[in-house]
């Protein structure tokens, strides 16, 4: 499945980012507040996932470092197209859209096993990185998930990369599944040393390459988009091309490019996004989606973002006398 | 529930209820266990792991079934929590004793609780929804194509309406999603075990009951390379344990094989070490942190004696720490360190979402304040209005009395 190795690109590091586009939870504003104080999820604003931002920046350094091509790989509507072009103008070199009503109502286990397809049909890579989890969701699962399908280790919660050494070039995503934990190359092979924050301390994890790591804001404080990118790619239109833009299209052929038009409607072919559905990265229909996914959503309850919700407590010295005693009770003071 | 030894571990795939080859498992009474996997270190469990036993128990009692505890490690101080496990709670100890699991790692332990899981078929796996829970559980549900929920802070059994079918005992994983803007109850209808990563201090910490008794099932761990399983030696020694760590564990079974191999191997620790830096905020089970209305440097004096006393640490929201006041490792919230400790109490801060994105997912949230349209009484339990340089002192005095009386 993956292409021959290139020699020309050895010990350059092939990267993969994977990113997610998310409502802005963090900043609800008052038009996405319903009457009755829930959260009207349609009306909030969609931002680059924060860690995930994280996790491109270390793979850019990674670049500045040692030299190396950097795919970004998003799974989403087509609307999702807007992080791949924050991606571009931070450095990226290649974007790939998967997008397919196949793929709605994925819960984690069907997200990681299309980003898998994804990755593999992407080619060889080195390193796979991906923010520790997106705001909207916050699971920190489609990262080990995706390892595990990739049949590559993980590190998990890593606050700093402290080495990548590239192997030979000869080294290929593994087939993935239970018993190829990490592949089985005779060639030297590439590592990553990587920090990760755990309780009361940290741990330094050294893996072989392939690798996957997930990445904490604690890393870095990722690169605003560069001017000088910004304008290579001024031309591209924010949009994809016109009739795309509220359903997810059914490509008939296998790598259908989503030309970005510039604004005299002519495709530019500096910046392509490569769009993917399901069948592009040979993945099986019913496991990808709802289909594909163990959990379903039995009940959502909104939590109405009403003031005082607080039990007041008045301040003297029998309140809060009480309080603290009612905090021991609990077992909450000891 | 454990099984002869030397049963094998079935194929690989994923284990769903209507599975002719998964034989009676699936959900409710006479199904599989409820179990929980244990973290340890240097022979100490995680206290998320000894709450989960608490509702594991809960859980077990209202399906009929037993709670099974899978706790790794190697040589003595894993050994030694078995009877501790059982006073918690657990009717079955998985004890996995081996040099190579020493340390957790993503892959070897993987193997092990997924290769547990396809031969005892436990109907529900819980985690505590630490680093290492977080880590472990999503490579064990996606090696058995399972669902898995993550942070939950509730656990029920109930029952499942859709399309017309009535799926009976399900376990209701809940949980806030969408930045603690809904709470879902997700479930699992069609897939065992049904897998939930648990919050840390949301389930009530069982009593320890040392007249509970429990089977450990001591699990034959090998290594691809060749080196020995512990289990024909080591069992005895499991008995030893037994006999002299409490009197609640009584037999001793032994399990099949799990076969570790080189390739599990591919990821090893360089260097592990407690937090240096001079706030261990994460690990703080009570935080007590300032803001604008401190006031100055001076005025934080009053919050890191209120944390002196209630043996918590001290939190900052980010204003007070541009203002010069505190140290950067003390910041609360998106830029600065993410906290949910048992209690937190915001002195003077009003609660600008980037803080409380920080520490809205604390068990308890006490909030002292002068202005009663402060944005941090939303997210707070408790509230106090009034001049935190007063409202301090009298915490301080209500808490000393109360600790020496």
């Amino acid at each position: 499945m993956n292409p021959p190795v290139d020699n020309r690109e050895s010990r350059r590091l092939r990267l993969v980012v994977l990113v997610k586009q998310v409502p802005d939870t963090a900043n609800v504003t008052g038009e996405a507040m319903k009457e009755d104080g829930t959260i009207n999820r349609a009306a909030l604003p969609t931002v680059f996932n924060p860690e995930d931002l994280n996790a491109l920046e270390e793979a850019l350094k990674l670049k500045d470092r040692h030299g190396g091509r950097v795919t970004v790989i998003t799974m989403g509507p087509p609307a999702a197209v807007g992080v791949l072009r924050e991606s571009l103008f931070r450095g990226a070199d290649e974007v790939i859209l998967l997008t397919d009503k196949a793929f709605a109502g994925a819960d984690t286990l069907a997200t990681s096993y299309a980003l898998a397809q994804a990755v593999k049909k992407a080619g060889a890579f080195d390193l796979v990185l991906c923010g520790r989890q997106a705001i909207d969701g916050d699971t920190a699962q489609v990262g080990p998930q995706t390892a595990e399908k990739l049949g590559v280790p993980q590190i998990t919660c890593v606050s700093r990369i402290d080495e990548v050494v590239a192997g030979d070039g000869a080294v290929s995503a593994a087939a993935g599944g239970d018993d190829t934990a990490a592949g089985d190359d005779v060639a030297p092979r590439g590592r990553v040393v990587a920090t990760r924050s755990v309780e009361g301390g940290f741990e330094t994890l050294e893996s072989s390459l392939p690798a996957l790591l997930t990445v904490t804001s604690e890393a870095n404080d990722p690169r605003p988009p560069s001017v000088k990118l910004a304008m290579v790619y001024k031309d591209i239109a924010a949009e994809a091309l016109p009739g795309y833009d509220d359903t997810y299209l059914d490509p008939e052929g296998d790598e259908a490019q989503v030309c970005m038009l510039d604004r005299g409607g002519r495709p530019v072919c500096r910046a392509k996004v490569v769009q993917w559905d399901h069948a592009a990265i040979d993945a099986e229909r019913d496991l990808v989606g709802l289909r594909g996914s163990p959990t379903r959503v039995k009940e959502i309850e909104s939590v109405v973002l009403a003031q005082s919700e607080a039990r007041m407590v008045e301040a003297t010295e029998d309140g809060i006398a009480e309080l603290v005693h009612e905090l021991i009770e609990e077992h909450i003071l000891g | 529930m454990a099984d002869a030894p030397g049963q094998t571990t079935p194929p690989a795939g994923p284990i769903t209820v209507t599975d002719p080859a998964a034989g009676r498992v699936g959900h409710g009474p006479g199904a599989g266990d409820v179990w929980v996997f244990v973290e340890q270190r240097d022979g100490v469990a995680a206290e998320v792991s000894l709450e989960l036993l608490g509702r594991a128990r809960e859980l077990a009692d209202r399906l009929g079934v037993k709670v099974g505890a899978v706790v790794a490690g190697a040589g003595a101080p894993v050994r030694a929590l078995a009877p501790a496990l059982v006073a918690r709670g657990a009717d079955t100890v998985y004890l996995a004793d081996h040099d190579d699991l020493g340390q957790y790692l993503a892959l070897p332990y993987t193997r092990l609780v997924a290769g547990l899981v396809r031969r005892h078929r436990p109907q529900i796996v819980l985690y505590g929804a630490t680093t290492t829970g977080r880590d472990l559980g999503p490579r064990v549900a996606s090696t058995l194509r399972t669902g898995l929920t993550a942070d939950c802070t509730d656990l029920r059994i109930g029952d499942l309406e859709m399309k017309g079918v009535v799926t009976e005992d399900l376990l209701y994983q809940i949980r806030p999603a969408f930045g603690g803007n809904i709470i879902a109850t997700i479930v699992s209808p069609e897939h065992v075990p049904q897998m939930a990563t648990v919050r840390e201090g949301v389930m009530v910490m069982p009593e320890a009951d040392e007249m509970r008794t429990g089977a450990v099932v001591e699990v034959a761990v090998s290594r691809s390379d060749g080196s020995a399983a512990p289990v024909g030696g080591s069992a005895p020694a499991a008995a030893d344990t037994a006999s002299t760590g409490g009197a609640s564990t009584t037999a001793v079974v032994a399990d099949g094989p799990i076969l570790l191999r080189d390739a599990d191997f591919a990821v090893r620790i360089v260097r592990r070490a407690q937090e240096e830096k001079s706030v261990d905020l994460k690990g703080a089970r009570i935080v007590v942190s300032g803001g604008v209305g401190v006031g100055s440097r001076e005025g934080f004096a009053l919050v890191e004696e209120l944390a002196r006393t209630l043996g918590g640490v001290v939190g900052a929201s980010r204003a007070a720490v541009d203002a010069g006041w505190i140290d950067h490792d003390h910041q609360v919230g998106q830029t600065g360190v993410t906290v949910r400790p048992k209690l937190y109490i915001a002195c003077g801060i009003s609660g600008s979402v980037q803080h409380r994105a920080g520490m809205d997912q604390s068990a308890r949230i006490l909030a002292i304040n002068s202005d009663p349209g402060a944005p941090i009484f939303s997210v707070a339990h408790y509230g106090i209005v009034g001049d935190l340089h007063k409202v301090i002192p009298l915490l301080i005095r209500a808490y000393r009395k109360k600790g020496t009386g």
